[in-house]
């Protein structure tokens, strides 16, 4: 079980957590189908470093990108996004 | 003393004994017979690695089957059983018979499988009755399994001399120590090895870890090692089949540690030469803690292998308790053990042994190319030591070779973990020959592979070390090849002509030993496994007796039967109640989000699929989402309470994932936007009323002239505010009545005076479903399956035609648009009843080209109608098909009609 760096929290379980998708499988609001449906059905799967969205459900339930190596599970950045994170 | 059984028979133990103490102690040799040959097997270790002697403890739900004997402490009034024999362990049928040896060798079952089916029907039957370990109870468990998390600096696992200094400086540094120990003392080691430090120094030590509030637990097995120094510890606070203090048997503890030290020591390699499997060959380090730690001698006259020097140790031990050495076989040439004062035989390999079921009688051995053979009742081996790599390796880490010790030791680590003491250091050995002999040496006794069947793996074929774990099921039994694996390799190496390191190794997985179901479970076990949420009017429910059905987390009312009424006599009456007077219930669970600010509309024509900017304050109206793909996700209803403030109901079923995909599009896709979305769904109670008489009622309720169909006001019953919205599911002109959940009780008392008062009846969800079902109303999870999308359920002329809503894209692939899909229609009984789940068919025998998605009957009038998908089914009404559901025996031929059986033109829902 991971130790996940939640921006808002600090350290929490993984228990904590949902994975949701990868931010490569983000389908944009204005995307058109061709794009909507490589988002959706032909993503990547890298064997290395990759931008992941997790949500804190049992915790303070706000939504993250978590950047995690999927062969080590190395954490190297957590960031906060919503409306509280816009520049 | 201590009273114990052992297969019905009384014994005594002393106190500290281990099962396997206890039964050498009353010289039983013969403990278990093996998994697959039924060979008489003994008790071959002193610890956790114990392949072969597995017995059954305790009784009832308390019963564990496969427990170690080494592995459990004897208790007053312990029960213990033998396993795998019939019909008793001296004579066993599967042994006398010795039909298994030659068939089921290496491969047998890929081998039978390969073959035809009848060979395997054929053994079938005797494999299942032959091969297997102890049963499991039929009984639950009595006891309960905790557990609890806990946070440290430094985990220490393995509480030897190495661990316990280790343990002992850290906590003495301020540092937060947690220092497991498997066994039910510390320093097992020490005890058996009665050098250096001693058992003061153990008791000295520990006192001063606890007085630097460091944690010790013993009888706990650090048994996996996860993900950013998560390890979980099992906890043993009490012994397999004993009745627990406290009620709580094992504890289950997630420890996230700063750092972890491994003092996990070595486990002792048999050696490899035939009938080494007999009771009374034991590993050489067991003998001596036997010795020192228990008391017990377990042979007078004793053998001793080894290609090490440790083993020495045991026959100094041997010779102080009083048995007679009669031979110290050691592989290594002169001068090895040359002045150890035991008869030694350098260049000396074990051949083979002799003996009766229960006993060692003799031992062969080829000392300098000569068989030489000597009387013995205990040959003790000692084939060189095996590091517990097990927790370095569950982390990630890698192994170095260490060719002094001909054995993998712990290298590099992605976490912070670091291994001390024997795991990191084991002692030098000899590399011994090549056997020559493999038949019946056994490398994995708990699985009864010999060297042979790898030799056979290896002529068939199988290169690959997982290939050949597989192929003869090595270090797969429950031991996970503790003792085997290096042997294995060892022989495998061999064959391929590479050094061991070559070879290729398996993967280290948790748990280390094995974990009882229960403590997985833990508190969530039985009724605990998932929450129930009540409803705020449960108790209300609950006084009326109803019959309850599980709705998403909740219980709800199905129905409420008065007099004897059966569950269809009940709804059909509360139905009819609706349909000709006026009915209510209990909506509460329906999901419902507030959404609020200036761009709360915009959000929302993000959100569902319809148009709800057009909405004027006051009105409502039907919707539904889709999910990204363009398939229909969920549908409700969106009202616009004030000018920026909407309320957007969706199903029950779907509340959990429509509060995350709202959540998602808020906080992910729409983080611009001034809006805020708040999930309401427990905030409100709801309460449905519907009928004819429905708008007398609430007039007489709100004191004025409720809303039309499809407007929304708020207003007060009983005292206290509400939300009225005139919706109707039932096809009835109907509201919904929506009250802050903690003051719901006192709306519902004044509403259903009032529908009883005018002889309405409350309804359940039966008749809902009857009501929705005739009215052609759709469910989400029944008709709403997630392979339908608007088109397919006539509501693609809701859409919003100027897109930009989720799944606007999905839904424009031309796939979706082509012919041949399953479309909503309805399905009237010629004849019978028509099965709910059942497929459509043209005639007996036939593809299916739909399925009922949902069945009932028409309320007034009687005859069975149903709602179901079939393929290009708006352009089929008329036809004749048949819904059969051959399982249930069940069919009824049924016409395609609209989805539509009451009111068609939708008078009665409004004024």
């Amino acid at each position: 079980m991971m130790l996940i760096p939640c921006p808002h929290c600090g350290p929490r379980a993984q228990s904590e957590f949902i994975y949701e998708r990868t931010v490569d499988s983000v389908v944009p609001l204005d995307a058109p189908t061709d794009e909507a449906m490589t988002k959706l059905f032909t993503r990547n799967n890298p064997r290395g470093v990759d931008d992941e969205i997790w949500r804190h459900t049992y915790g303070c339930r706000a939504w993250m990108v978590v950047t995690r190596h999927r062969v080590t599970n190395e954490i190297s950045e957590c960031r906060a996004i919503g409306p509280e994170a816009l520049p | 003393m201590i009273n114990f059984s052992f297969d019905g028979k009384v014994y005594t133990a002393q106190e500290g004994d281990t099962l396997a103490a206890a039964l050498l102690r009353n010289g039983i040799g013969l403990v278990g017979r093996s998994f697959k040959y039924h060979r008489p097997r003994g008790i071959m270790t002193a610890g956790v690695e114990e392949p072969n002697a597995l017995v059954t403890v305790g009784e009832g739900g308390r019963t564990e089957p496969n427990t170690r004997a080494t592995d459990v402490f004897v208790y007053e009034g312990l029960v213990a059983k033998s396993q795998n024999r019939w019909p008793n362990l001296s004579f066993d049928i599967g042994s006398v018979f010795g039909f298994a040896a030659p068939a089921l060798s290496a491969g047998f079952y890929y081998k039978t499988f390969f073959g035809s089916a009848k060979k395997w029907m054929f053994y079938e039957y005797f494999i299942r009755k032959a091969a297997g370990l102890g049963n499991a109870p039929t009984s639950s468990d009595p006891d309960r399994f905790s557990q609890r998390a806990a946070f440290c600096d430094i985990l220490v696992v393995g509480a030897g001399p190495a661990g316990m200094q280790a343990a002992l400086e850290a906590a003495e540094s301020g540092k937060r120590v947690i220092l497991v120990e498997q066994d039910n003392i510390l320093g097992p080691s020490l005890i058996r090895d009665g050098q250096e430090q001693d058992a003061d120094w153990i008791n000295a030590a520990a006192a001063r870890i606890r007085a630097a509030n460091g944690l010790i637990l013993t009888r706990t097995t650090a048994s996996g090692y996860w993900e950013h120094d998560l390890v979980t510890l099992t906890q043993r606070l009490s012994e397999p089949g004993q009745i627990p203090q406290n009620n709580v048997a094992q504890r289950l503890w997630h420890v996230r540690a700063g750092q972890v030290i491994l003092a996990t020591g070595s486990i002792e390699r048999p050696m490899a030469f035939a009938h080494n499997d007999r009771p009374g060959v034991m590993l050489s380090q067991a003998v001596r803690s036997y010795v020192r730690r228990f008391g017990v001698v377990p042979g007078k006259r004793v053998v001793i292998a080894t290609n090490n020097d440790d083993a020495y140790k045991t026959a100094q031990a041997l010779k102080e308790a009083g048995a007679q050495i009669v031979a110290v076989l050691d592989a290594r040439p002169a001068p090895a053990g040359a002045n150890s004062g035991h008869r030694v035989y350098n260049n000396a390999t074990p051949l083979s042994t002799k003996g009766a079921r229960h006993c060692l009688k003799n031992v062969s051995a080829l000392v300098d190319g000569a068989t030489l053979e000597w009387d013995a009742d205990l040959l003790a081996v000692s084939g060189g030591f095996t590091p517990v790599v097990h927790l370095h390796m569950q982390a990630g880490g890698t192994l170095d070779w260490n060719a002094d010790a001909q054995a993998f030791v712990p290298a590099a680590s992605r976490q912070n973990v670091t291994t001390i003491g024997g795991a990191a250091e084991p002692q030098p050995i000899f590399k011994m020959a090549s056997v020559a002999k493999p038949k019946k040496s056994f490398i994995d006794f708990q699985n009864d592979v010999t060297l042979s069947d790898v030799d056979l793996a290896w002529a068939e074929g199988y290169r690959s070390v997982e290939h050949l774990k597989r192929y003869t099921t090595l270090g797969m039994a429950t031991d996970q090849g503790k003792l085997s694996n290096m042997a294995a390799l060892g022989r495998l190496a061999e064959k391929q002509g590479v050094a061991i390191p070559e070879a290729g190794l398996t993967t280290f997985r948790p748990p280390y030993t094995p974990v009882t179901m229960g403590l997985l479970a833990g508190a969530g076990a039985k009724d605990a496994g998932a929450h129930v949420r009540r409803l705020a009017l449960y108790d209300l429910h609950a006084a009326k007796n109803p019959i309850w059905q599980p709705l998403g987390y909740w219980f709800r009312p199905r129905a409420y039967p008065i007099s004897g009424e059966s569950l269809a006599q009940a709804a059909l009456r509360e139905a009819k109640a609706v349909r000709n007077n006026v009915g209510m219930t209990d909506v509460s669970t329906l999901a419902k989000f507030e959404v609020s600010g200036p761009d709360a509309a915009a959000f929302l024509e993000i959100i569902c699929a319809t148009t709800v900017s057009k909405l004027a304050a006051g009105r409502g109206r039907y919707t539904f989402m889709l999910r990204e793909d363009g398939f229909v996700f969920d549908d409700g209803t969106v009202w616009r309470l004030d000018e920026n403030r909407y309320l957007l109901t969706s199903s029950t079923g779907g509340a959990d994932r429509m509060a995350t995909h709202i959540s998602y599009v808020r906080q992910y896709l729409c983080p611009h936007l001034r809006v805020s979305a708040v999930n309401v769904q427990e905030h409100y109670a709801g309460i449905a009323i519907a009928g004819p008489k429905a708008k007398a009622v609430l007039t007489t309720l709100i004191g004025e002239e409720p809303p039309r169909h499809m407007s929304t006001v708020p207003a007060v019953i009983a005292g206290v505010p509400v939300i009225i919205l005139a919706a109707s599911y039932s096809g009835e002109r109907a509201f919904e009545i929506y009250i802050t959940a903690s003051v719901a009780a006192t709306v519902w008392a004044a509403c259903e005076a009032e529908v009883l008062h005018i002889g309405g009846a409350l309804y359940g969800l039966e008749a809902m479903e009857f009501l929705r079902i005739e009215k052609g109303h759709l469910v989400v999870g029944g008709e709403v399956d997630g392979r339908m999308t608007p088109h397919d359920l006539a509501l693609d002329k809701m859409l919003n035609k100027a897109g930009g809503y989720i799944g606007a894209s999905g839904l424009a692939r031309p796939a979706l648009a082509e012919t041949g899909r399953r479309q909503l229609v309805g399905l009237e009984a010629l004849e019978g009843d028509i099965p709910e789940g059942s497929m459509l068919v043209s005639n007996e025998g036939a593809s299916p080209q739909g399925h009922v998605s949902a069945a009932a009957f028409r309320i007034i009038e009687g005859g069975s109608v149903a709602l179901g998908q079939l393929v290009d089914g708006f352009s089929r009404h008329g036809e004749i098909l048949i819904a059969s559901s051959p399982t249930r025996g069940q069919k009824a031929r049924v016409r395609v009609v609209a989805p539509h059986f009451y009111d068609h033109a939708g008078e009665r829902y409004r004024d």
